[in-house]
Formats: C-alpha cells, sequence, structure tokens
C-alpha cells in the first residue's frame, strides 16, 4: 500500500490526478490520497476540518466506497471507509482527495 | 489526607453505540438513578454494581464520546469528568473503556487516547457474542500486553457474558486500586491523529483477527433503506406505523385506567357523604390526575418505538435521509432525532438536542422542537376532536376525527419548519451551514432487558411528574375553584363566586377575542405547568361547577365551534410548559432564548386562534 508520508507529496506525478470525493459517484471506488481542506469546504476552519475527517477514518490510504446517496442533489453521501460507513455531505467530501 | 470513600467510583467510557449503557445496565440492574450533571441536562447516570464476594462499585455510565476532543455538551462532560475538571466532582478510581469488538477501531482510538489520562485502567471489548458470530477473535493477551492495561471480552445478555469482567474488577478490588499516574493528555493536532489510526490499524493488525469476508447484512439492510427513493418511503412508513401504534394499541390499557379510576370515583361517592373531602377526591384527585395518567400507554409506546429505532442503529440513517430535506428549511440532519423525540416530549427532546456539535444547528433545533405536537397535546386534541368533530367517513376510507388529529400533527411540523426558515433567514443569515458528519453504525438487534429498563425509567418519569408537580396544580384549581363558597342567596353555581372566576375573568379581555370564555382561562393558568393539565383545569373547573360527569359533552354544550377550533390551533403553538421553558433555559445557558421562545410562540397561538377564530365565526360557526 502507497502511503504518503507528506499529505503535500500529491500533484504532478502518478498515473492519475488525485480527484475530489465530493464530486464523485454512487459506486466509485478508491483510496484517500490526501485531505486539502480550505475555506471554501464549510463553515469549519480549514485545519478542524482536517480533524474531523480525521477523526472519521479519512486517513491517507484509507479505502474508500461511495455506498449511497441522497434523494436532492445527490447529497448527502454515505462512505465507506475502510470497515465503517460514515454520513457526509458532498461540500465537506470535497476536501478528501482520492485516486 | 482524605478518608477512601466507602465505595470506590469507577466511571464507563466509550464512543456511542458501543453497547455501554447496556453494560452499565447489566452490571447495575435496578440499582441506579438518573439526574442530570448540574448546569446541564446531561444525563448523569450513576448506579451500584455489586460483586458475588458482596463487595460494591459506584458505577457512572458517562455520556457517549468519540474522543477527549469534546465538540458537543454532552462529550464535554465525559471530558471534563475525566480529566477531573468538573467542580464537586472526584475524578474516577478507575475508567472501564468500552470498545464495540464487532467494529473495534473507533473504541480502541478512544481506549489508546484515554490511557494517555494515567487513571487506572480495564478495557472491554463489549458485545463479543457479535462480534465471534461475524468472526472475529480478539486476542485479549496481546491486546492486554500492547495497552498495558487489563482487557476483558464481555457480552451484556447472554448469561455469564460478564463473569471476565466481574472478575477482572474483583481482582482490582482484591490487589487495591492503584493511584493515578501522572496525566499526559492534551489536545491532539492532526498528525497525532493520524498516528493514532497508524497505531490503532497496528494493534488490530497484531491482535484481532478479522474474518474474511466482511459483515454484508448491514450493506444489504442498506441497499433499502437508504435508497433514495426506497428509504424515505421506508421512513414515512416507519413513522406512520408509529403514531398509527400509539393510537390503536394504547387504547385498551388506557380504556382500563379510564374504567379504573371510574370505580374508584363511583365508590367514593357512594361511601363517602356529600362535602368538601368528597369534592377533593373526585373533582382534583380522580378527575385531574386520573385524567393525566391515561395517557401513560400512548407515551410508553411512542418511547417504545424511539427506543427500538434507537437501538436497532437506525436513528442515524433517518438523519441521513432528512438532512437534505430538513437542511432546506436551515435544520441539521442530526435534529431529526430530538425533533422526533419531542414528538414524546419536548424536554427529551430538547436535551437531546445537545449531540448537535454547532452551537447554531443546537439553537435552532431547540427553538422549534417544542412546536413538534407532544403527547401532553394529545389529551387537549383528543378531547375537543372527540366533542366537536363529528365521527364521519371521508372519501369512503378516512375517518374525519383521524383526519382532523393528522392535520394537527402536520400543522405542528409545517410551522416547526417555517420558524426554522424564518430563523435561518433572519437570525444566522451571516452564519454559513455547520458540516454534517456522522457514522452510520452497524445494525444490531435491539436488547429487551435494556429497551425494558429504558422504557421504566421513561414511565417512572412521568408519574413522578403526575404525581407531583400535575397534582400540585391540580390542587391548586380545585382549591381557586371551590374557594370561596357561594353567598348564601347565590343565584349561580357555587364557582361562579370563587377565585378562579375572579382570576379567569381578569384575563379574559386578553382571550375574548380568540373566543376563550373564563373556564378556559381559568384552566389556562395552571396549564402553564404542563398543557395536559388544561384537560384536568376543564375537568375540575365543570366539575365543581356540577355540570355532570362526562367533560365532552359538557364542552359540547357550553363553547361554540368557533371557540373549539380556535382552542385547538391554540394548542398547536402554545407556550405553556414551565419544564420545557426550564429546559431551554438550561441548554442554551440563559433566559434569553427561552423567552424568545415563549414570546413567538404566544404571538403565534394568539394570531392563530384569532384568524381561526373569526374566520369561523363568519362562517357561521360562532
Amino acid at each position: 500500500m502507497n502511503t504518503p508520508a507528506h499529505p503535500d507529496r500529491h500533484a504532478g506525478h502518478g498515473s492519475e490526478a488525485p480527484r475530489p470525493l465530493g464530486n464523485l459517484d454512487r459506486g466509485f471506488t478508491g483510496h484517500v490520497h490526501h485531505i486539502s481542506a480550505n475555506h471554501d469546504t464549510g463553515a469549519l476552519p480549514p485545519e478542524e476540518l482536517e480533524r474531523r475527517l480525521i477523526e472519521l477514518g479519512f486517513v491517507e490510504g484509507a479505502r474508500v466506497r461511495i455506498l449511497h446517496e441522497g434523494l436532492f442533489g445527490r447529497d448527502p453521501i454515505a462512505v465507506q471507509v475502510n470497515g465503517a460507513t460514515v454520513a457526509l455531505r458532498r461540500r465537506e467530501a470535497m476536501a478528501i482527495l482520492v485516486s | 489526607m482524605t478518608l477512601p470513600a466507602s465505595r470506590p467510583r469507577f466511571a464507563i467510557a466509550g464512543p456511542p453505540n458501543c453497547g455501554k449503557t447496556a453494560l452499565f445496565n447489566a452490571l447495575t440492574g435496578s440499582r441506579q438513578k438518573v439526574a442530570n450533571y448540574s448546569g446541564v441536562t446531561v444525563e448523569r447516570k450513576t448506579g451500584i454494581a455489586r460483586l458475588a464476594s458482596g463487595a460494591e462499585i459506584n458505577l457512572v455510565d458517562l455520556p457517549g464520546t468519540h474522543s477527549l476532543r469534546a465538540r458537543s455538551p454532552d462529550e464535554e462532560v465525559t471530558r471534563d469528568v475525566i480529566l477531573g475538571r468538573r467542580p464537586g466532582e472526584p475524578v474516577p478510581d478507575l475508567l472501564i473503556a468500552v470498545v464495540d469488538a464487532s467494529s473495534p477501531k473507533t473504541g480502541l482510538r478512544l481506549a489508546m487516547e484515554l490511557v494517555t489520562v494515567g487513571l487506572p485502567m480495564i478495557v472491554v471489548f463489549n458485545m463479543i457474542d457479535i462480534a465471534r458470530h461475524r468472526g472475529i477473535e480478539i486476542d485479549t493477551a496481546a491486546m492486554q500486553d500492547k495497552l498495558g492495561v487489563p482487557v476483558v471480552t464481555a457480552n451484556s445478555v447472554r448469561k455469564g457474558g460478564l463473569d471476565a469482567l466481574l472478575a477482572q474488577l474483583q481482582a482490582t478490588l482484591d490487589e487495591g486500586v492503584p493511584p493515578a499516574s501522572e496525566n499526559l493528555w492534551s489536545p491532539p493536532s492532526a498528525s497525532d491523529l493520524r498516528q493514532s489510526h497508524r497505531e490503532a490499524d497496528r494493534l488490530i493488525a497484531r491482535a484481532i483477527t478479522l474474518p474474511p469476508e466482511p459483515d454484508t447484512l448491514t450493506h444489504r439492510i442498506d441497499k433499502v433503506l437508504l435508497h433514495p427513493v426506497l428509504g424515505l418511503v421506508c421512513l414515512l412508513v416507519i413513522l406512520f406505523l408509529m403514531f398509527q401504534a400509539v393510537f390503536s394499541w394504547a387504547q385498551p390499557a388506557m380504556d382500563l385506567i379510564d374504567t379504573a379510576f371510574a370505580a374508584l370515583g363511583s365508590a367514593i361517592s357512594t361511601h363517602l357523604p356529600d362535602g368538601i373531602l368528597r369534592s377533593f377526591l373526585l373533582d382534583a384527585v380522580i378527575a385531574g390526575v386520573g385524567g393525566v395518567i391515561i395517557f401513560l400507554p400512548q407515551i410508553l409506546v411512542l418511547f417504545l418505538f424511539i427506543l427500538l429505532l434507537e437501538d436497532l442503529g437506525y436513528m442515524a440513517r433517518a438523519a441521513f435521509l432528512m438532512d437534505r430535506i430538513m437542511g432546506g428549511a436551515g435544520l441539521h440532519g442530526r435534529a431529526f432525532i430530538p425533533l422526533l423525540s419531542s414528538f414524546a416530549c419536548a424536554v427529551p427532546g430538547i436535551m437531546s438536542a445537545r449531540v448537535i456539535e454547532n452551537r447554531r444547528d443546537r439553537l435552532t433545533t431547540i427553538l422549534v422542537a417544542p412546536l413538534m405536537t407532544c403527547s401532553a397535546r394529545i389529551p387537549v386534541y383528543t378531547l375537543i376532536i372527540a366533542a366537536f368533530i363529528p365521527a364521519r367517513p371521508v372519501f369512503g376510507v378516512l375517518n374525519l376525527q383521524g383526519l382532523v388529529m393528522f392535520a394537527l400533527y402536520v400543522a405542528g411540523i409545517a410551522s416547526a419548519l417555517a420558524v426554522s426558515f424564518a430563523a435561518k433567514m433572519l437570525v444566522w443569515r451571516h452564519t454559513p451551514s455547520p458540516p454534517f458528519m456522522l457514522d452510520l453504525p452497524d445494525y444490531k438487534m435491539p436488547r429487551p432487558k435494556s429497551v425494558a429498563i429504558g422504557l421504566w425509567q421513561r414511565a417512572r418519569a412521568f408519574l413522578r411528574r403526575a404525581g407531583t408537580t400535575i397534582f400540585a396544580m391540580t390542587v391548586l384549581i380545585w382549591v381557586l375553584a371551590t374557594l370561596p363558597g357561594a353567598p348564601p342567596d347565590a343565584t349561580e353555581p357555587a364557582i361562579y363566586y370563587s377565585f378562579a372566576a375572579k382570576l379567569g375573568h381578569l384575563i379574559e379581555p386578553i382571550l375574548s377575542p380568540i373566543g376563550f370564555n373564563w373556564q378556559i382561562s381559568v384552566a389556562l393558568i395552571p396549564g402553564m405547568a404542563a398543557r395536559e393539565i388544561a384537560v384536568s383545569g376543564l375537568a375540575t373547573v365543570y366539575a365543581v361547577g356540577g355540570d355532570g360527569a362526562n367533560l365532552g359533552s359538557v364542552l359540547a354544550h357550553n363553547w361554540s365551534l368557533a371557540t373549539a377550533l380556535s382552542l385547538l390551533v391554540w394548542y398547536i403553538f402554545a407556550p405553556q410548559c414551565i419544564s420545557t421553558l426550564a429546559v431551554i433555559r438550561r441548554e442554551t445557558g440563559g433566559q434569553r432564548w427561552m423567552w424568545a421562545t415563549f414570546a413567538y410562540m404566544f404571538a403565534l397561538a394568539w394570531i392563530g386562534s384569532f384568524l381561526i377564530y373569526n374566520g369561523a365565526v363568519a362562517m357561521g360557526w360562532g
């Protein structure tokens, strides 16, 4: 398993560029590449959002899979992270970059 | 040096849904007490665990938390108790960290964090029966070696499931609880959290055997229950069944209570001479308190559903399904649970709003929770509907009475959504909406014993209220309605000369534009204590007035349809519940939100009743 030691070492190399989880469809399966929270990804300060996402299990290298989506705007989404299932909105999921 | 307390004090900590409370219930049985932490309405459960040797331990069941990095008021309580920051509450002598063995990671990370606090600790891998059934094996010796504290497995249902834990507790007491070592805990940074994930993964890899194929039952159920369309349909069906059950299942038990009180009443009538004592027993005790206790079965059915859905793990799914719908009105998906509980009673509903992390979301939820039709309104609604709305079929299948009842519930929900939307537009315009993130736990069969204990606690709380507040208020109305007696040359029934009539006449000018007579005004005053008291109030006022036995027919005789409709609308909004207002004050940390709630609900009630009364009068129903 290739777990990047530094979250910043992401762009430019590798066959597939990381994409935000918030843009992906139901059924997507992949791995967390890194977390990139900024001021557009919700009401929380970026540093706090990053901690919350990590607490939910979105650590680099974690296997993720979008299991379900809501009816309106396909939001929120239910994501399987390693063994657990968590629910979150697409806006916060934009901070999770996956490949 | 202080003397050691007679019993050591152990605290149970763990993430939500790890079976912590079931374990606590199994250890303490009925030897438990539920109160609140001072200053907050976070539930404080304490109990006594008795070991085979006769030794006793004081157990505290701490609110569930994911980490000591507390984010909501109930998580803060757990953090403060464990870190010894709660004034007046000593640091526990030992921590029992509970880990859900069937999905151990969250609990294990918390347990690893708790180890850094330095308190003596026992780690319990709970629900081991479910875990084994799924093919998960835990190497407690390896786990113990890595964590450096005793590790046992347990299940709270099967006989003997607690043996290992009880033996460990006994061994700890025999050796003497060791003193706490230095507290090394500090709030973790993002990289600390990454580190803790890696450590937990390493520990799981070392000491836990996971099944080759993970459990798929939850996923298969979720394919239906979280389906964008089917999921919502299922949610509606569940809610429909719940309300159907509240009205139909509870009926036989309610009839039984009704018959019992009627028999008691006629026994009193035949054995006691006419006089003040008989009037007190019949008009205050039987009519007043009996008229409230009759709703116990409905409240229990409602709580049975809520407890079952909670234990099953469905509530988080409901929040997921409702998030976007409620988000449009400015409510958080998590507000669904408090609002659903508010159908039983706004007090536990408002209290459960403390699981909402964000203050803005929590305040909005608290603000609108009293608008959900609580069970205390059921007595008022059923009384007036039975008296004024004919039981006529509508479209062949529906009943007009049921339809009116349904409309009242819908009106409550619609007004809650409208008020939260208004709050979003007026108060929170500049605050961005906070995130929605939560675990969707695996489904679990509810444990009957836990559900039974939960129901028993609710029943006890309700009966205590009926026996104290409601009884006191009923006695007060009876005194006001009985004294002073009629003058010897009285031409009207005695109640016309009572204090109650004077009070009622005093506030009548405010309430007459909405069609309320002085009897309603009198009943509304003590009805401030709790909504259902208005029914016993009316019963007492009209019973003392000598208007016969059946309150419904008395009302139908005395009120116009316009007045009845106006009172129904009043009760959709009525802010009449001292306990709700007190809880709002405590939960929001001040009087401001309490008065805001009171003012907006009073205004809506008066305006709504005014419109409906005058509309009805214009229709010729005055």
